[in-house]
């Protein structure tokens, strides 16, 4: 038996019969770790010792049926007393948090022993972690493709089996297209339902933390834990506690799923629209009513999130200064002098591009043209979506327009790496929840994802539907990552 | 309409960042292309709709203005470039 194939709710299964221990779980993932971490490059940081020693602490306390001593990674924008949180940056390449986010603290209190952090694009911006300061993450299917981003290094890690589960961050599609491209199942929550606190914050209103994991069970499991209010993030809701879990019921019948037509044009790669269209027929197979619907926001969505997101981030980038944290640049004189050069030389091209980007568009003279037009178009998109759920239980898109690209083949261009959210940042702009999943490969044997939205708090909804699919065509039975280099 | 030198190099002082000759004309390509594909927004009939404030319904959220002890001093300042005596230290001001 290789430990590291195990999901997590089979490792439970192997828990509570005393047929493993959390050590040799966690030493089963440190060793997977360093044969293949030089292949994937997932980590910014490994925990070997105190991975072990979490593990050793669980097994002496005794298995308690739940989350003790089952190992996780977290999204290095994540903030970890003890471990560095570097956001990939240059910036924080020596940033140890002097307090833990609370979904970090969360895992802390379940007793799971934290493998490492996972690499991103800097600051959480892209869609390939090429922007990742720190390394290049490959994609487990294909060495010498993207794995996605931003939470490229999370995804990469799960597919490869470097990591049972892990956590990542999703503010347009970071969490559910690097899930799509490595063949793994994220979760975008709705916003609002897990805190943010100690997430180290890219564009406020549209970041969310959320589950990438191998299948759907272990996606409620890592929700039920990160899910809650919580009173030091005032965006997250405090409502009634859901147990996940219970609304995986394997039953479709009756369900209403919208197809909405945009998001299969042009742009969209036919391979993917094809598998989409397979799964489609499944879900009608199972018992699902499924109709096309109209849903003319993605485009619109895309330009309302560079607008609003790079605005968000030109804010909260502001407090990098080199003063109580982060880089400092080492030739100054004048204060001033000392913000421009730490923030030039500490942060990478693509963040500055955006705070740039940001700054113009709630500058004088271009704020009302620009920001607030986007912040009326988001309302637009919202009502889109509304009118969609009033309709349908469940929206069904594509995750990403394309499958996994080659390393280095956006990387020149922006604009067409944005591209690679068009299917995902609606969903961040209308705060709604989305899960992407795995449906098929394509005839290179890439990962092909499908998404899941359902309206907000509706995470029940989709996490059944996905969960369904997943059963009826077992992806993981069929397909593995092969670490090919050609 | 395309961004001017003099506009980038006004924003790019805003935003504290330092933007070298060499960079100019791809930092100005860049936010030419974006915002020529944002034109797109021009089509969206939005006359009658408000803006989205907070990414979920207005609601207030209202707690008693408490000092809290964050307790984890020698955290904070582990992290500074420059400090003397507990103190972050930065360059004369006055």
């Amino acid at each position: 038996m290789d430990i590291t194939e195990l999901t997590v709710h089979e490792l439970q299964d192997k828990l509570n019969n005393k047929e493993l221990t959390s050590e040799q779980i966690t030493k089963a993932y440190i060793d997977r770790i360093n044969e293949k971490e030089k292949d994937v490059g997932a980590f910014v940081t490994v925990c070997e010792n105190e991975a072990l020693n979490e593990a050793k602490k669980a097994d002496a306390e005794g298995y308690n049926g739940a989350f003790k001593g089952i190992p996780i990674g977290i999204k290095d924008n994540l903030n970890t007393t003890g471990i560095k949180t570097t956001c990939s940056s240059k910036m924080l390449e020596n940033f140890v948090s002097p307090y833990d986010a609370t979904v970090v603290e969360k895992v802390k209190q379940e007793g799971m022993p934290i493998l490492g952090k996972l690499n991103m694009d800097e600051f959480a911006m892209g869609s390939s972690t090429e922007n990742s300061y720190i390394k290049v993450t490959h994609n487990p299917w294909n060495l010498n493709k993207v794995p996605g981003g931003s939470s490229g290094g999370s995804a990469a890690a799960v597919s490869a089996n470097l990591v049972p589960w892990a956590l990542g961050s999703d503010t347009g599609g970071s969490i559910r297209q690097p899930a799509s491209l490595c063949g793994v199942v994220g979760l975008k929550p709705t916003y609002g339902l897990v805190s943010r606190y100690g997430l180290v914050a890219f564009a406020s209103s549209l970041d969310q933390v959320g589950p990438i994991t191998k299948d759907v069970k272990d996606c409620a499991m890592l929700l039920n834990i990160i899910a809650g209010h919580d009173e030091k993030d005032t965006t997250s809701y405090d409502r009634p506690k859901v147990d996940y879990c219970k609304a995986l019921k394997n039953d479709v019948k009756g369900l209403k799923i919208g197809v909405p037509v945009e998001f299969f044009g042009e742009g969209i790669n036919e391979e993917v629209k094809a598998k989409l269209r397979q799964a489609i027929e499944v879900y009608k197979e199972l018992g699902a009513i499924v109709e096309e619907c109209s849903l003319n926001a993605s485009e619109y969505a895309l330009a309302t999130y560079y607008i609003i997101a790079c605005a968000e981030a030109s804010s909260n980038l502001g407090r990098f200064d080199g003063i109580r944290y982060g880089y400092r640049a080492k030739d100054f004189t004048t204060l001033k002098e000392l913000y421009t050069k730490s923030r030039t030389e500490g942060f990478g091209d693509e963040v500055k591009r955006r705070i740039i980007l940001g700054t113009y568009v709630l500058s004088s003279g271009y704020y009302d043209a620009y920001y607030k037009k986007a912040q009326k178009v988001r309302t637009y998109v919202k009502k889109q979506f509304d009118e969609q759920f009033k309709k349908y239980d469940v929206l069904l898109t594509p995750v990403s327009p394309t499958t996994a690209f080659n390393i280095g083949e956006k990387k020149e261009n922006p604009l067409e790496m944005y591209l690679a959210d068009i299917c995902t940042v609606s969903i961040n702009i209308a705060s709604v929840p989305a899960i992407s999943i795995p449906c098929g490969v394509d005839k290179k044997g890439l990962p092909i994802g499908m998404q899941l939205i359902g309206d907000r708090f509706n995470e029940e909804t989709i996490l059944n539907a996905a969960y369904t699919f997943e059963q009826k065509i077992k992806f993981r039975e069929n397909y593995k990552p092969e670490f090919k280099k050609d | 309409m395309s961004v001017g030198k003099e506009e980038l190099l006004h924003i790019a002082k805003l935003a504290d960042l330092k933007v070298d000759d060499n960079e100019i004309e791809k930092y100005i390509k860049n936010l030419d292309d974006i915002l020529d594909y944002v034109k797109i927004l021009e089509k969206v009939p939005i006359n009658d709709l408000d803006e989205t404030i907070g990414a979920n319904d207005n609601f207030n959220v209202f707690r008693k203005d408490e000092v809290k002890e964050f307790g984890n001093r020698q955290g904070l300042l582990e992290n500074a470039p420059e400090k003397e005596r507990d103190m972050y230290k930065i360059p004369k001001v006055l």
